[in-house]
């Protein structure tokens, strides 16, 4: 299905969350994740099903003030 | 030394991680200012993995950081940010800046109390980037805030402490609250005059990433925290408008 990932779009085969962070190499990452705006726990990935058109946002730590 | 939430910090020196030459000095700036603790913050994972390098060497820092929600301009933005900072650094703190305006980054005091209320119901503690506004200090508090980060100057800019009055108000309404001056120093000597007014700590960045040798610069600025901490506890005199002779006019020659 086509999701977007970080702003851009992507083609993914994963039908999770966690399945999709594996599949486009997060899988060993420090990350956190939103769908369509909406923070998705790590421990809820498993169990989140992506659908068509959803954004994806993966964050991780960077530097700040 | 300061504690915020029950937990006291190793120094008032709070120093942001962005803009340095580099990660090495970086490094060094934390380790001759011995600064207490690090802001950071979450943005886009790009397929280089620039995260797991910066998250190793503020590991290797050993110093508590305080995630922000830097950028954020709704209350929506900024609780999703906190969650996800949460989730990523393992911290319940959370530096909250709701964003006003993107040329000043003046603080949205409506959304920032709306936010704070929100995130302080769902275990946060909140460290909420404001204005030195007293009322909305107040606000602050109500929301469940115990530590409060007025600004000294729009963020970046160096100006330093642009609104002494109300700063000294301020600290003179809530005397026994945390009080951190966070944003807009350009020079020690402001956050030693910080100090001086009897805040608890400084938050900057920019006057220490962005100086000709940043880790010298942290040095001077802790040496400064230092200086006006204990300016503080001697008790300053207070300002007179005429002048008074220091030299003893008993025992004067009369020579004219």
């Amino acid at each position: 299905m086509k999701i977007t990932v970080n702003g851009a779009p992507h083609e993914i085969a994963a039908e999770s969350l966690h399945d999709a962070l594996n599949e486009l190499g997060y899988a060993e990452a420090r990350v956190a994740t939103a769908v369509n705006e909406n923070f998705v726990p790590s421990s809820l990935r498993a169990d989140h099903r992506l659908e068509p058109g959803d954004r994806l946002e993966i964050l991780a730590p960077m530097q700040g003030g | 030394m300061p504690v915020f939430y029950g937990r006291e910090v190793a120094s008032p020196l709070m120093l942001g991680t962005a803009q340095y030459p580099s990660p090495a000095i970086l490094a060094e700036a934390f380790r001759r200012s011995g600064a207490g603790i690090a802001t950071v913050s979450l943005r886009r994972e790009g397929a280089g993995g620039a995260g797991a390098a910066f998250w190793q060497l503020i590991r290797d820092l050993d110093v508590p950081v305080l995630p922000n929600t830097a950028g954020c301009h709704s209350v929506r933005e900024a609780i999703t940010t906190a969650h996800m900072a949460r989730e990523v650094f393992g911290t319940d703190w959370i530096k909250l800046e709701v964003i006003g305006h993107p040329d000043t980054l003046q603080p949205d005091p409506f959304g920032l109390v709306e936010a704070a209320r929100i995130l302080t119901e769902d275990g946060f503690k909140v460290f909420p980037y404001m204005t030195e506004d007293g009322i909305l200090a107040g606000r602050l508090l109500d929301a469940g805030c115990e530590v409060l980060m007025p600004w000294g100057a729009p963020i970046g800019t160096g100006i330093g402490l642009m609104n002494p009055y109300a700063l000294r108000t301020l600290r003179a309404q809530f005397p026994d609250v945390p009080m951190v001056i966070d944003a807009g120093l350009g020079l020690p000597s402001h956050a030693a005059a910080a100090m001086e007014m009897g805040f608890d700590a400084v938050l900057l960045n920019t006057a220490v990433a962005k100086a000709g040798d940043p880790a010298a610069m942290a040095e001077a600025f802790a040496l400064a925290l230092r200086a006006g901490q204990m300016a503080r506890k001697a008790d300053p005199m207070p300002p007179r408008e005429m002048a008074s002779p220091s030299t003893p006019q008993i025992g004067l020659a009369v020579l004219a």
